[in-house]
C-alpha cells in the first residue's frame, strides 16, 4: 500500500518515530517504574540521597541481603488484609456484569425493535443519565439506606452499580442490536414464535460479540468506581480502591507507603492481563458509537 | 413491536433507572431545601440555699431526638442553603463587589469562597484539557498510524493502559513520581536548582500536575477513536490531493481533518462529560489544598462523621445543572435531527 508517493521523507520520519517513542515512554514507563519499584522499601523508591537507589536498591540489599523483597506485598496482603477487598472487589463485579448485561440486553433490544417515538426518549434520557457524574446521586442514597438498614452491605452497592451502568450499557446493546438484520427475528415471528422466543432462540446465539464487548466496559466501570463504592461501603466490606484510598490516610503517617505501593501494583495487574486479552474488544467498543456518530 | 411486549423487556432495566438515577435526583433536589434540625435548648435554674440561683443552658436530648424522628428530613429552608457562604455565597459575593476597587481584587475575593474555587478549577480543567487530549490523541494517532503493522499492535496495547487504569490507580502512580523524592520529582528539583522545590507547594504548578494527568489519562480515547476514523479514509480522496500537488501538511489539513471531524465532535462531547466530573486526581494528587472540584467537594460533605447531606445535596445540584448546561447544545442538535427525521 505504500505508493512512492505516501513514502514519507526521512526527516519526518525520525520526528514520527520519535514522537511515537516519546508517548510510548509516557504511556508505559510509570507503570514499569512504580511495579519495580514495589519490589523495593520505602528508602529506595522514595529515595533522598540519589534517585538511581530504585534501580539497584541499595538499602533494600542492606535490609533484606537481595536487591528484591516482598516485603510491601506481605505487609498489604497479610498485615493489612487485602484479600478481602480483592474478593470483595470481584463479588462486585462479577454480579455487577451478570446483571446489568441480563437486563440491559433485554432493554437494548426492545429499544433497537420497537419503531415508537418513546424509544427516542428513553435513549435521550438515558443518555442524560450517562452525563451526570454518580457522585451527585450518592446524597439521595444515604438517608434511604441507612433508614432500611441496607447501608455498606454489597448487594446495596451492585445494585446501584447496575442503574449506574445501565444508560451506558442501552446505548451500546442498542446500537450493536440494530446492527442485527431485523428480518432474522421478523422470519421467527411469522414461523409462530413469541417475541421473546424469537429472542431467546434467534437473536441470543448471534449476540455475543456485542455482549461481550459491553461487558468488558460494565466490568471496568465496576472496578474502577471510587466514587460510589467509598460512600456505600462500610469498612469492612470495602473494595479494592477505597481500600487502597483508605491506606493512604493511615500510611503516611505510619510511614509504610509502600503497602500502597504493592496494593496498586495488584490493582493494576487485572486491568493489565484484560487489555492483552481483549484489546480488540475494548477498541471496538470504544469506536462503535463513534463511527456511526 | 407491540407496547406490551416492549414494556415487559424494558421493565427491569426502566425499573433500575427510575429507581436509583431518577429518585436519588428527586431526593437530592427535596433534601437541598431542608436543613438539620437545630438542637432544642432548654433553659434550667438551679437554685441552692445561701449560693442562689444559677440558669443553665443544656441540649435537650430528648426533644431533639423526637424532632428529629419526627420530621427526618430537617426543616425547610427554602434556597438558604443555596445561597448560603459554602455555596452560592450572594451576600459574601456581593459585598465583596462592593468593596473591591479592581476585577483583581474582585477575583481573588471571589476564590476564596469554596464554591466559586471548585467551580474555578473545574472549569479549567475542563476546558483545558479537553481540547489538548484531542490535538495530542490526533498526533498519536498520525504517528501510530504511519508505524509498521507489527508495531501498531503493540502501541495500541500500551496506549490503552493510561485510560483503562483506575484514575485513582494512575493518579497515585503519577503522584509518586512527582513526590519530591520520586524519580521525576527528584529530576525536577535538579532542574530547578533548588532543593526545596516541590510540584505541590504552589497552586499554579499543582494545576499544571492536574491537566498533565488528564490529558495522559483521556489521551488514549482520543487516540483509538481517530486511529479507527484514520483506517476509513477514502484512498481516492487523497490520491486526488496528490494528483493536484498537495503537499503532506495541505493533505492532512483539507483531507484527513475534515473526514475525522465528525469524530472529533463526539470525543470533545463525551470528554467533557467526564472531566467535569474530575475528581479522583484531586484525592490521588493529594491536592486539595491548591484545587478542589465540584465533585470533591460532594464527596467531601458525605463523608467523615458528620455527613452534610443537604449542603452534599444543594452541591449535587448545582453539579447537575452545570452538566446540563454543557450538554444542551447536543440535545438541541439531536432533537433538530430528530425531528428532520
Amino acid at each position: 500500500m505504500a505508493s512512492k508517493a505516501q513514502r514519507m521523507p526521512t526527516g519526518l520520519r525520525i520526528l514520527t518515530s520519535g514522537f511515537v517513542l516519546l508517548w510510548f515512554i509516557l504511556a508505559a514507563f510509570p507503570f514499569f517504574w512504580t511495579l519495580w519499584g514495589s519490589f523495593k522499601v520505602e528508602l529506595d523508591f522514595f529515595s533522598i540521597a540519589d534517585w538511581t537507589n530504585a534501580l539497584t536498591g541499595e538499602r533494600t540489599s542492606a535490609t533484606y541481603d537481595s536487591a528484591f523483597t516482598g516485603a510491601a506485598y506481605r505487609g498489604a496482603w497479610i498485615q493489612e488484609e487485602f484479600w478481602r477487598n480483592v474478593i470483595n472487589t470481584f463479588i462486585v463485579c462479577f454480579f455487577v456484569v451478570c446483571t446489568s448485561l441480563t437486563i440491559g440486553t433485554l432493554g437494548g433490544y426492545a429499544l433497537s425493535r420497537s419503531g415508537y417515538r418513546y424509544t427516542f426518549w428513553l435513549l435521550i434520557t438515558a443518555l442524560i443519565f450517562r452525563a451526570m457524574p454518580p457522585i451527585t446521586l450518592v446524597a439521595g442514597y444515604l438517608l434511604p439506606f441507612f433508614e432500611w438498614n441496607v447501608w455498606g452491605i454489597l448487594p446495596t452497592t451492585i445494585i446501584v452499580l447496575v442503574a449506574i451502568n445501565q444508560p451506558f450499557t442501552l446505548w451500546m446493546l442498542h446500537s450493536f442490536f440494530q446492527n442485527i438484520p431485523k428480518e432474522l427475528d421478523e422470519s421467527a415471528k411469522v414461523d409462530g414464535c413469541t417475541q421473546f422466543q424469537a429472542f431467546r432462540h434467534v437473536i441470543v446465539p448471534v449476540m455475543w460479540p456485542g455482549v461481550i464487548t459491553t461487558g468488558l466496559f460494565s466490568f471496568l466501570l465496576a472496578y474502577n468506581d471510587f466514587a460510589v463504592t467509598a460512600m456505600l461501603l462500610s469498612e469492612s466490606n470495602r473494595t479494592m480502591v477505597p481500600a487502597i484510598a483508605a491506606f493512604l490516610g493511615t500510611t503516611y503517617t505510619e510511614g509504610n507507603v509502600m503497602f500502597a505501593v504493592a496494593a496498586v501494583v495488584s490493582a493494576t495487574a487485572p486491568l493489565f492481563i484484560l487489555v492483552m486479552f481483549f484489546q480488540r474488544q475494548i477498541v471496538s467498543g470504544l469506536t462503535a458509537g463513534a463511527v456511526k456518530g | 413491536m407491540k407496547h406490551r411486549t416492549f414494556f415487559w423487556f424494558f421493565l427491569p432495566t426502566g425499573l433500575a433507572m427510575l429507581l436509583f438515577i431518577a429518585l436519588p435526583i428527586v431526593s437530592v433536589v427535596i433534601q437541598s431545601v431542608f436543613a438539620p434540625h437545630e438542637a432544642v435548648l432548654k433553659t434550667v435554674e438551679n437554685c441552692t440555699p445561701l449560693v442562689g440561683c444559677t440558669t443553665e443552658t443544656t441540649i435537650d436530648q430528648d426533644a431533639t431526638r423526637a424532632i428529629r424522628d419526627a420530621q427526618p428530613l430537617g426543616r425547610f429552608v427554602g434556597l438558604d442553603i443555596y445561597f448560603d457562604r459554602a455555596h452560592l455565597a450572594v451576600a459574601e459575593v456581593s459585598e465583596a463587589w462592593a468593596a473591591s476597587q479592581s476585577w483583581g481584587e474582585f477575583s481573588s475575593k471571589l476564590f476564596n469562597l469554596p464554591l466559586y474555587r471548585a467551580l474555578a478549577f473545574t472549569l479549567t480543567f475542563t476546558f483545558i484539557v479537553t481540547p489538548l487530549l484531542i490535538i495530542f490523541g490526533l498526533m498519536i494517532a498520525l504517528a501510530v498510524n504511519s508505524l509498521h503493522r507489527h508495531l501498531k499492535g503493540f502501541m495500541i496495547f500500551f496506549s490503552l493502559l493510561p485510560m483503562i487504569v483506575t484514575p485513582l490507580i494512575g493518579s497515585l502512580i503519577l503522584f509518586w513520581m512527582v513526590d519530591s523524592r520520586g524519580v521525576i520529582g527528584s529530576a525536577l528539583v535538579a532542574l530547578a536548582g533548588d532543593p526545596n522545590f516541590s510540584l505541590k507547594a504552589s497552586t499554579g504548578l499543582t494545576w499544571v500536575m492536574l491537566i498533565v494527568y488528564g490529558v495522559w489519562h483521556s489521551a488514549p480515547f482520543a487516540f483509538v477513536v481517530f486511529y479507527a476514523g484514520l483506517q476509513t479514509l477514502p484512498k481516492d480522496q487523497l490520491e486526488a490531493a496528490q494528483i493536484d500537488g498537495a503537499s503532506r501538511w495541505q493533505q492532512t489539513k483539507y483531507v484527513i481533518i475534515p473526514h475525522l471531524m465528525p469524530l472529533v465532535t463526539f470525543v470533545a462531547l463525551i470528554q467533557l462529560m467526564d472531566n467535569f466530573r474530575v475528581f479522583e486526581p484531586v484525592v490521588g494528587f493529594n491536592a486539595s489544598a491548591h484545587a478542589t472540584s465540584l465533585s470533591w467537594i460532594i464527596f467531601n460533605d458525605l463523608g467523615g462523621e458528620t455527613r452534610q447531606l443537604s449542603a452534599a445535596s444543594a452541591t449535587s445540584v448545582l453539579t447537575i445543572l452545570g452538566v446540563a448546561i454543557l450538554l444542551s447544545p447536543v440535545l438541541v442538535r439531536t432533537w433538530r435531527d430528530f425531528k428532520g427525521k
